[in-house]
Order: structure tokens, then C-alpha cells, then sequence
């Protein structure tokens, strides 16, 4: 049995949600477990960790990822964004829309949303349902989500 | 109003039991059994492992009886010496760290000395097969009503067909988990969980600890569907195990392939409908076998069964009735409890072989339908009278005016001859669900709610409901601030804990709203009572609880309400007669489909729900039931497959086993009819579960009108499609 122990921790830093952060993780970490376990940032959730239902989204460099799937030390000198970084006026929409049921896919479904939100041009080549395909939910039949994410881009186009 | 925790939920400030931080925590883990059926020979420890950093519990840790209380005793806690299931649970381990953790449970090899399992439920056992009482059956149960046999022999035409069902995953979101810790001689279990008093009852039986000297608290509970009804008892249990030896705090954090793999999932089911009818479609006589697959230990399925025949000659009038329902014993991982409980199996059958019967005998399904729904003072097959005030015709009939389901018939006929690669159809079903636990069931539970006055005026509401998504919190707020006239915020919702609040029942079967909500309201007037009139509101009411305290210092101001049945309710359980359910929920749905010939898949377009619900508490959250329900049917009728080999999931992770994302869920178009139901809350009846029936049998309706396909199982995969269709 390989153990941990037997491979070097490895140092690293990066900037999440704004502040320069340093910690020392092992090879096999993920970035989820970093942030969850190590970082005190639970609001980042493992709903299948293999990358298939979207529920630990953070935003790597300003793109939306799996959390699941990178590895801790990928993210030196990167600039990481999680759920608790949102502004919860943005997510007032989703709030009255219905997108959150149970809430163990919500911050992936946030993050998503608020993604779509920042960048609207995608609208021209996808449709929400496809850009919010990545994020699984078992209880909203995802209509409270794509119209809370309608209402959002709605909302931002009324406020530029 | 808005969730009342659901800006928490989206900005992740919600803590579910795996976000809590607990000090000088251990990971614990279990070590299943590799094999269906067979004796433990030998529990292996290997070699490379220091086995002094672990804590390992086996059955011989358990203080009190090896069993998980639940209906009958059978099920271990963990696997002595005989195991009856693939990843039956044989040995506990904990750690500090929880890679350490998952790296040992590899390195404990279980040797079995195998015996033949039985793995399909279908096919009659061997003798060396048996393995319950005489014939592997769990349940044997009845439903009689005239005389089905002669009427059988008289009618004019008898339509036969067998239906069948696949098992389904529940794929809440978050996996099962628990965390127990000690708090001085108190055993604190913490976690997600549907019903805290389920989890109580079978730590106190198994640990052999009083009552006072156990804790159960509801953590927030990341979706549940049933799933998260009685399996938690056994995950909190190894936790208490784990906790109880190591005398630290434990947490057991499922990852999705062991929830898959080990977890409860809604029962397979075969069901088998003989149906007399005369030339105009009515129904004469109705002969149905339902028979389900329990799997290896008892759990819930005798319940689940229940209700699968008490629906299972759908919502329609018939003189003679025959059911009879068998749940049986297999070496599968139990099935349980699942959002429907036994009546989306029962209702895809019958609902497609209402189509059936409209083929052979040439009449259009929707006439066939309003020709049969029940007429207000005819007789359910239990022989309950129904009397609600509820048109059911009208039902059907909105829906087929909604969904302008005539104009899409004639549009899809002219589309389908013309149209070289893709097919499109329309059907619908009607059903019903009734609300509430079976028969004397709610009688037993007893349920109790209490509403305390607070010093400052305030109201708390004490029930052991628990929020899984589902809007318990919300819907408790409204119901007790609009009953005494205060806004929400002073309404406070007590967070379900065992040592606090009073057993106000399990949070299943569609009975929150409806039943404990109408005890919510009772107990607010109980308090109104104590200081004041029944009918005192808003701020004079706070000043009255205020200057109760004033006068009553340092006293708990309480009001309670106990469950009392409606009048006239009255439940044959020997014979299965009687009122089945205090009322039904009534619905038609319609689905619109596409199939591509290339690929044989067949996608969901359109889709309409029409129900009557008794009365709409919260519009948003209503709404979210319904189309959260008819996805997760949408997914159990066309992708959801669980694959077995050897007894075991096969395709236990989310690459394998599709749920639908949403691109593959059309527009759920959501129709409400309200008749208030006098016990209910507000009016309102249970809505939880209704629309999983009722999905699955509308789409293989329409894939089978858009094919000219007979079609008789699910889940109606692109294979299963090419199959039905080339043969």
C-alpha cells in the first residue's frame, strides 16, 4: 500500500477569491479537497468526483472547471474563484426563479450562471440549456434554473 | 415567498454534514461483502497495512441486537457469518485520514464460501434458491372487489398484457452521509437524513441505549426522494459503531460510486393485467399481478407493495377487481423507498395498457379514459367511495385542450408520412396519488406537533420534518404566519432534533404539507388558546404570549396538536378494504415526442402536467415539485438503467448511468386545479410524489403512437427501441 507520507508535500500559492493564499498539498489532492477540507471553503460540493455533475464549478483563471478533477498543484500562481466570492444580489434572480431545491448542486449551478452572466456572448452560439447541460440537477427539472439565469441576463442588460 | 433558506443554498453558505469541521475527526468506511450469497469464511487483513492506526468494528462491537429496526428484524447491522448481498456491510474502519482510510478497506479481503444466489425476480426459485420462509415471497397481499373471474368469463373481450419496470437510482446530489460524536454519555448522530425518529429508534435497539442517551439532528439534507428514508439507520449506526469504540467524533461520507453501488433503488417490477371490457370500452373486470423485486432483506417493500396495488388499477371505475401483489426475496442490494413508493410502477402499467386496450378495440385512449375515470360516489378497488367534488373528466379534458393534444395528433400524422428520419407522437396518461401513509397508517404514527410562544412574542415551530429541497421550511413558515397573522421572520422553524422536538412523523409519502402543516396550524390555535382566544393575530397575539411570559417566568410556553384522522375514515387491513388514503391528488399528463430512426432515441419536446392538488401553498416551490418529479420519470422512462452483473450495479457512476442534464428536459408546462381537501393545510393535498407517475406511460403512449411500436418496458433505451421495433 503506496501511503502518502512516501512522496513530498509540495508548496504552493495562488489567489483565491481575491487574497494570495499558501498551502502544501500532496501530489494526489485535489483542488476540491484544497478548498473544502484544507482552505475552509466548503461552499464548493462533490456531488460525483469525476466530473460529471458540475456541483464543485469554481472558476480557474476566469473559466469555469471541475473542481474534482485538477489537481491541487495545478493551480501555483493561478487566480482561483469559488462560490463564496459571488455577490448574492446577482443571485436574486435564481432565488425567486426556483433554482435551488436542495441546494447540492446550487453552487456549481451559481457559479455556471454567474459565468453566463459575465459573458452573454456566448448566447449567440448556445442556447442556457446547452451552456447549463454541465451541471446536474435532480430536483428543479432545471426550469427554475434557465429561467433564473434568463432573468439574470435580463436584469444585467437592464442595469448596463 | 421566496425560499426561505435558499440564498444560504446559493451562495454555499448552507452546511451540510460534510462541510461541518469537526475537531480530531475520523474518517470512517465499510468493508462489503464481494459476493451475493455465501458464508464468511475468512475476514483477511493484509500485510502492508498498519492495522494498530485503525479502528475496526465488526458485528461483535454491536451492544445490542445485530438488526436494523425497521419492519421486520432480518436486516444486520453488519454480516456475522452469512452474507445476502454483494456490498453487504461486514466491517467498519476508521482513520485519522481518509485516503488512509479508502487505501485500507482494498487491503481486507472477505472470503466467501458461495452458495447460489437468486437474481432475477421473475423466474420461480430452486429449492437450493430458497432462502425466506418457503418460497422466497416477503409479501403476499390482496386487493378483492366483486367477482373477477366470472366477469372475466362473460365479457365480451379480454385484453391481456405484461408491463415491466426497471430499478432506478435516487442521484440526490449529495451521497449519504453521517457524523456521530459523543457528548458526554450522549451519542450525537448528525447527518442527512429524511426522518430523524427512524434513525432514533434503530440506533437505540441496535447501541441498546435509552432514548435520552441518544441524539439524532437533522443536518441540511442535499435531496432525498425515499432514498434518504430508512437507509441512513444503517449509516448512522456504523458511524455510532465508529464513534462508540474510538470514543472520537466519527464521520461516514459516502463518495457516488459507493452510494451507487450500495445503496437502496426503486423497485423492479413486473406487473400482469387481464382486463375485460365490453364493445364500447368500459371496463368490466380487471385481474392484476404486480409482482416486485425486494431484494435481500425485508426494508420497506411489504409498504411499497401496498401501495403499488392499492394504484394499480389506475384511477378508473370497475365492478370486479383482482390484485394481487408479491414482493420477493432476491440476493440484490435491498430496494427501498423511492419517490412513487411502488405507484409509478403499478400506474405505467395500467396507463399503458389503457392504450393497449384502446388499440384492439378501436376506440380513440382519451374516450376510453373519460369513459372509465372514476364519477363522484363510484368505488376505488379497495372499494373506497370518492367523493371530493373533483371532476376527473375535467382533468383530462384541460389537459387535452392545453396541450391542443387533437390539432398535434392530426400534425404529427401528416409529419410522420412525410418525414424521411424522425418521428413524432403525442399521449397522455391519467392518474392519481394518494397522500399520506396507507390505510391506518397516519393512526399509528401519531404524529405531534408543537408551536412554542417565545418571551418576545415570537413563534417557534417544533416538528421532526426535515428540509431535503422538498420546501418543508418555507411552506411551515407560511402556513403558521398566515395562521396568526405574523410575518415570516417571526416565525421561526426549529432545526429537527430528536432531544428537542416531538416525532411528528417520518418526511415521505407526500404527508408534510398536507398532514403535518394541518398540525402546524392546529398547534398555532393551541397556543392562541393558552393566552388568548383561538383567533388572536398579529401584534396583539405577540403582546399576549408576551405578557404570559411576564406573568409565567422562566415557564415553556407550548401549544401542541395531535394527528386525528379524518371522520368516516375507515381501513380493513386483514382484507384490504376500505379508505386506502384520506384523498387523492388527480392528474393527466401529456408528452410530446421525437424518435430519430438513426439512432432509435427518443426525446421528450413537449410536455404538460394538469393536476388538482386540494390548493397551491406556494406557486414557485409547487411548480418546482412537478417539473423536478416529471424529469426525474422522464429519466427513468427513456435513459435510467441500472446494468446487473452478479447481483451488482454495473454502471455505479454518473459516466454511466445517465440522469437527464438539461438539455434533455423539454419545457414542463404546469397546470394547477384546486378543490380544497378539508384536512389539509390551507386545503392542500400531498404533491411529493404525483407527478413520477404519471410521466413514464404518457412518452411510451406517444413514442408507441409515433412508432406503431407495441411497447411494454422501461426504461425505453435507444436499444430497446431498435429491439421492439425491428421485431
Amino acid at each position: 500500500m503506496s501511503t502518502p507520507s512516501t512522496q513530498p508535500p509540495i508548496r504552493l500559492e495562488f489567489v483565491l477569491n481575491g487574497i494570495t493564499v499558501s498551502a502544501t498539498v500532496s501530489l494526489v489532492d485535489r483542488l476540491l479537497d484544497l478548498l473544502r477540507y484544507q482552505l475552509d471553503l466548503p461552499g464548493t460540493k462533490e456531488g460525483c468526483g469525476e466530473g460529471e455533475c458540475g456541483a464543485c464549478t469554481v472558476y480557474l483563471d476566469g473559466l469555469p472547471v471541475n473542481s474534482c478533477l485538477v489537481p491541487a498543484y495545478q493551480v501555483r500562481g493561478s487566480r482561483v474563484d469559488t462560490v463564496e466570492s459571488l455577490d448574492p444580489a446577482a443571485l436574486q434572480p435564481l432565488l425567486e426563479s426556483g433554482a435551488t431545491q436542495c441546494g447540492a448542486c446550487t453552487p456549481g449551478v451559481a457559479m455556471t450562471a454567474c459565468w453566463i452572466r459575465e459573458h452573454p456572448e456566448l448566447l449567440e452560439t448556445h442556447t442556457v440549456a446547452e451552456l447549463m447541460a454541465g451541471n446536474l440537477c435532480r430536483c428543479t427539472g432545471y426550469d427554475g434554473i434557465l429561467k433564473g439565469v434568463e432573468a439574470a441576463l435580463a436584469g444585467r442588460g437592464a442595469a448596463s | 415567498m421566496n425560499r426561505r433558506e435558499g440564498l444560504a443554498k446559493l451562495t454555499g453558505r448552507e452546511r451540510y454534514v460534510d462541510d461541518l469541521k469537526v475537531e480530531d475527526c475520523l474518517w470512517g468506511m465499510t468493508v462489503r461483502s464481494p459476493a451475493p450469497r455465501g458464508r464468511i469464511r475468512e475476514v483477511r487483513f493484509g500485510p502492508g497495512v498498519d492495522w494498530s492506526e485503525f479502528v475496526v468494528v465488526d458485528y461483535r462491537d454491536i451492544p445490542g441486537p445485530n438488526v436494523v429496526k425497521l419492519i421486520e428484524s432480518d436486516q444486520p447491522v453488519l454480516a456475522s457469518d452469512y452474507v445476502r448481498h454483494i456490498h453487504e456491510p461486514v466491517l467498519l474502519l476508521a482513520h485519522p485520514s481518509r485516503r488512509m482510510v479508502r487505501l485500507a478497506v482494498r487491503e481486507v479481503e472477505i472470503v466467501i464460501d458461495p452458495d447460489p444466489p437468486v437474481l432475477d425476480f421473475r423466474l420461480t426459485p430452486r429449492a437450493d434458491q430458497i432462502q425466506y420462509k418457503s418460497d422466497n415471497v416477503l409479501k403476499h397481499l390482496r386487493i378483492e372487489k366483486g367477482d373477477v373471474a366470472r366477469a372475466l368469463a362473460e365479457a365480451p373481450v379480454v385484453v391481456e398484457g405484461v408491463y415491466e419496470t426497471g430499478a432506478q437510482e435516487h442521484v440526490y446530489l449529495e451521497p449519504q452521509g453521517m457524523l456521530a460524536y459523543l457528548d458526554g454519555d450522549v451519542l450525537v448522530i448528525k447527518g442527512s437524513l429524511q426522518c430523524p425518529y427512524y434513525v432514533l429508534d434503530a440506533m437505540t435497539h441496535a447501541l441498546a441505549r435509552d432514548q435520552h442517551r441518544v441524539r439524532v439532528v437533522h443536518a441540511p439534507t442535499g435531496g432525498g426522494f425515499g432514498g434518504k428514508e430508512e437507509f441512513p439507520s444503517a449509516v448512522a449506526l456504523h458511524a455510532g459503531l465508529l464513534a462508540l469504540k474510538s470514543g472520537r467524533p466519527v464521520k461516514v461520507i459516502y463518495d457516488r460510486a459507493e452510494d451507487m453501488a450500495a445503496t437502496t433503488k426503486r423497485h423492479p417490477a413486473r406487473v400482469r393485467h387481464r382486463t375485460g371490457v365490453d364493445r364500447d370500452g368500459r371496463l368490466l373486470a380487471q385481474d392484476i399481478d404486480v409482482v416486485i423485486d425486494g431484494g435481500a432483506y425485508v426494508t420497506l417493500s411489504p409498504v411499497v407493495l401496498s401501495r403499488s396495488i392499492i394504484h394499480a388499477a389506475g384511477p378508473y371505475h370497475a365492478e370486479h377487481v383482482r390484485i394481487d401483489g408479491l414482493a420477493m426475496f432476491t440476493n440484490a442490494v435491498p430496494f427501498g423507498a423511492f419517490r412513487g413508493f411502488g405507484a409509478p410502477q403499478s400506474q405505467f402499467a395500467v396507463e399503458r395498457h389503457m392504450d393497449v386496450i384502446a388499440e384492439r378495440l378501436g376506440i380513440d385512449p382519451i374516450e376510453l379514459r373519460r369513459r372509465n375515470l372514476i364519477r363522484e360516489g363510484q368505488t376505488t378497488a379497495t372499494g373506497q367511495v370518492i367523493r371530493d367534488g373533483v371532476d376527473r373528466v375535467a382533468v383530462l379534458d384541460r389537459a387535452v385542450e392545453l396541450s391542443q393534444y387533437r390539432r398535434k395528433q392530426a400534425g404529427y400524422a401528416t409529419f410522420n408520412a412525410g418525414h424521411p428520419t424522425l418521428r413524432r407522437g403525442i399521449g397522455l396518461a391519467t392518474f392519481y396519488h394518494g397522500a399520506g401513509f396507507t390505510g391506518a397508517g397516519e393512526v399509528y404514527l401519531n404524529s405531534k406537533v408543537q408551536v412554542a410562544g417565545l418571551p418576545d412574542g415570537r413563534i417557534e415551530v417544533l416538528t421532526a420534518c426535515t428540509e431535503m429541497g422538498q420546501g418543508q421550511i418555507t411552506v411551515f413558515t407560511q402556513l403558521a404566519s398566515d395562521r396568526v397573522g405574523y410575518a415570516p421572520d417571526d416565525v421561526i422553524i426549529a432545526a429537527p432534533d430528536t432531544a428537542r422536538v416531538p416525532n411528528s412523523g417520518p418526511t415521505v409519502a407526500s404527508r408534510t404539507a398536507m398532514i403535518v402543516g394541518h398540525l402546524v396550524e392546529r398547534a398555532c390555535d393551541d397556543l392562541r388558546r393558552q393566552v388568548s382566544e383561538a383567533t388572536a393575530r398579529g401584534d396583539y397575539l405577540k403582546r399576549a404570549i408576551a405578557a404570559w411570559h411576564e406573568q409565567h417566568p422562566n415557564q415553556p410556553l407550548v401549544g401542541e396538536a395531535v394527528y386525528q384522522p379524518p371522520p368516516g375514515i375507515v381501513w380493513d387491513e386483514e382484507h384490504y378494504r376500505g379508505d386506502a388514503y384520506g384523498t387523492f391528488a388527480w392528474a393527466t399528463y401529456v408528452a410530446e415526442v421525437e424518435i430519430d430512426l438513426r439512432t432509435y432515441i427518443a426525446r421528450v419536446i413537449d410536455f404538460l402536467a394538469v393536476q388538482e392538488v386540494g390548493k397551491v401553498l406556494n406557486e414557485t416551490l409547487a411548480r418546482g415539485q412537478i417539473q423536478g418529479g416529471v424529469a426525474q420519470a422522464i429519466g427513468w422512462a427513456l435513459m435510467e438503467e441500472c446494468k446487473w452483473n452478479n447481483g451488482a450495479m454495473q454502471n455505479g457512476q454518473l459516466t454511466n448511468y445517465i440522469i437527464p442534464t438539461s438539455g434533455d428536459i423539454p419545457p414542463i408546462r404546469v397546470d394547477f386545479l384546486e378543490v380544497p381537501y378539508r384536512y389539509g393545510a390551507q386545503g392542500a393535498k400531498g404533491i411529493g410524489e404525483l407527478p413520477m407517475d404519471g410521466p413514464a406511460p404518457a412518452i411510451l403512449n406517444a413514442v408507441a403512437h409515433a412508432t406503431s411500436t407495441d411497447l411494454r418496458s422501461l426504461p425505453l433505451t435507444p436499444e430497446r427501441l431498435m429491439e421492439a421495433m425491428s421485431s
